[in-house]
């Protein structure tokens, strides 16, 4: 193996790699895992807001129709950039006012937490429309014949909505997910040490960009190959029951 | 056959009433599309409403559960009057929901769980509604399956069988949870013409043994074979109705002769 690197004149760059001091492969995998502990929790909370969301949007009362129109035609207006220096900050200083209005000093927020609360609540927005389309696409015939065989509103969603409406929500929520993987990108700005942040240290620490660029590219490559095997699973899951639409197989 | 009606209807009178709506109303906007519509079903009878398109038929049929909401009138089932607020939503929830499982309904476009397998189809309500054990619930769908002729079929998923196939499923489905009365909309007329028969031969089996059921349909022969009451609705009033060989042999109402005429 050595020869071999030696030979193609990456030796430097597998040392700068490597997982241990003076590596920095284990800051860039650190820098991973946070990433992907925080695209996974604001995608989730984003897909509880958006469950919220698009129920409300669809059979929900004017005033919370009208709320959630502002909701999500806001947040998918406003640049995501801005929008996590907005929540960011104003998150913060909101639960440091509570905190100190209840007699607690000032409280360190956990990074990964602020992280899912900015990612999910702009996740939230799209997904709202995501799951409110996929609902809307259910044949009406189907929940009907929930509804007249006595099913209980919440029962009739958790055995009728929403398995009915996975296939139509899959792919628009697979596209929510990378976008998650990669918006964790946008927070180095509020200086949490996800990926980008740990490679841009290590690249400015070494001064081999090139190296740990590609190394973050290639991780988040990994990210979307192993997520676009999963969604492929899970939408194939979602379809069951439904003809395939090359015909026979 | 007119007697021999006339003695069946006779003998139920003497047993319970399996459904009784009176004088239903129901509006959309400014439409009145039924304009009091008073109905009665003993234990056992098939009741077949028919009429023209518009007529409100299929509408009745939807108050009787209130999958539409009836502007007025009053519904009992199997005695139990369905509590109806002043603008005639269900007040209690759980009454609804109870008097519902006790109606079987089966739809013109079968509306079966795309997502679930035929064998799934029937134990859903059953298991998560009336919380049946799922064992007994399987055995029982096995036997109901296999009564509509889908024994093989049952882990087959609906959107892969013809719409005879599905109708039957749907059937099936509706028989599962034992309802007091089935309501059938229209349950033949989106099928192909070939597959029209398989359905009706269920249905004539199930009026056979003594399942009430209401039938809005517009199969004038099927009706006139297995109902033992005909209502011929027109625009949102009952305009006659009588056993079967009265209305479709002797109609009184120059629109029910006329209807029928059109209808062949």
């Amino acid at each position: 193996m050595e020869p071999l690197l030696e030979l193609l004149g990456l030796a430097k760059s597998a040392e700068l790699l490597s997982l241990s001091p003076p590596g920095w492969g284990g800051n860039l995998l650190r820098g991973l895992v946070n990433s992907l502990q925080i695209a996974f929790g604001a995608f989730g909370f984003g897909l509880v807001i958006g469950l919220f969301g698009a129920y409300g949007k669809l059979y929900g009362g004017v005033v919370i129709r009208d709320l959630l129109a502002i909701y999500t035609t806001v947040i998918r207006a406003v640049p995501e950039l801005v929008l996590i220096l907005i929540l960011y900050y104003v998150g913060t200083d909101l639960v440091n006012k509570i905190a100190q209005a209840f007699g607690y000093g000032r409280v360190e927020i956990s990074g990964v937490f602020a992280g899912i609360w900015v990612l999910g609540i702009v996740q939230g927005a799209y997904s709202t429309e995501v799951l409110r389309g996929a609902i809307q696409a259910i044949p009406q015939g189907q929940i009907e014949a929930a509804r007249a065989f006595g099913m209980p509103s919440l029962m009739l969603m958790r055995r009728v909505t929403i398995p009915a409406m996975m296939s139509f929500a899959v792919p628009g929520l697979a596209n929510l997910w990378l976008i998650a993987t990669k918006d964790t990108a946008l927070l180095a700005i509020v200086g949490f040490s996800e990926l980008t942040l740990e490679t841009r240290q290590a690249a400015a620490s070494t001064r081999a960009y090139f190296t740990f660029f590609l190394a973050a590219g290639a991780l988040y490559m990994m990210v979307t190959l192993f997520s676009g095997a999963a969604f492929n699973r899970i939408e194939k899951w979602a379809r069951r029951g439904q003809p395939s639409l090359r015909g026979k197989n | 056959m007119a007697e021999l009606g006339a003695e069946e209807i006779d003998t139920q009178n003497a047993d319970e009433e399996a459904i009784r709506v009176t004088d239903l109303r129901k509006s959309f906007g400014t439409l009145e599309v039924l304009k009091g519509v008073s109905l009665t079903a003993h234990k056992g009878d098939v009741v077949a409403i028919i009429g023209g398109s518009g007529s409100g038929k299929s509408t009745f049929l939807r108050c009787v559960n209130f999958l539409e909401t009836p502007s007025a009138g009053q519904i009992i089932v199997g005695g139990e009057e369905i509590k109806m607020r002043p603008d005639g939503s269900p007040a209690d929830r759980r009454q609804i929901e109870r008097i519902r499982t006790q109606l079987g309904m089966v739809f013109q476009a079968f509306n079966l769980w795309t997502h679930r397998t035929l064998l799934e189809n029937v134990i859903e309500v059953p298991v998560h509604v009336l919380k049946v054990p799922r064992a007994q619930a399987i055995k029982r769908a096995e036997e109901l399956l296999d009564r509509v002729g889908l024994g093989d079929k049952a882990d087959v998923f609906p959107s892969f069988l013809s719409g005879g196939q599905q109708q039957r499923a749907a059937i099936a489905r509706a028989l599962a949870v034992d309802p007091r009365v089935m309501l059938f909309d229209e349950p033949t007329s989106a099928l192909d013409p070939e597959l029209v028969g398989e359905v009706l031969t269920v249905i004539r089996d199930l009026a056979a043994e003594g399942r009430t059921m209401l039938l809005v349909t517009h199969e004038m022969k099927f009706a006139r074979e297995v109902a033992n009451h005909v209502v011929y609705l027109f625009e949102g009033r009952i305009e006659e109705q009588g056993p079967p060989a009265e209305v479709f042999g002797n109609p009184k109402s120059a629109r029910l002769k006329q209807f029928l005429k059109t209808v062949g």
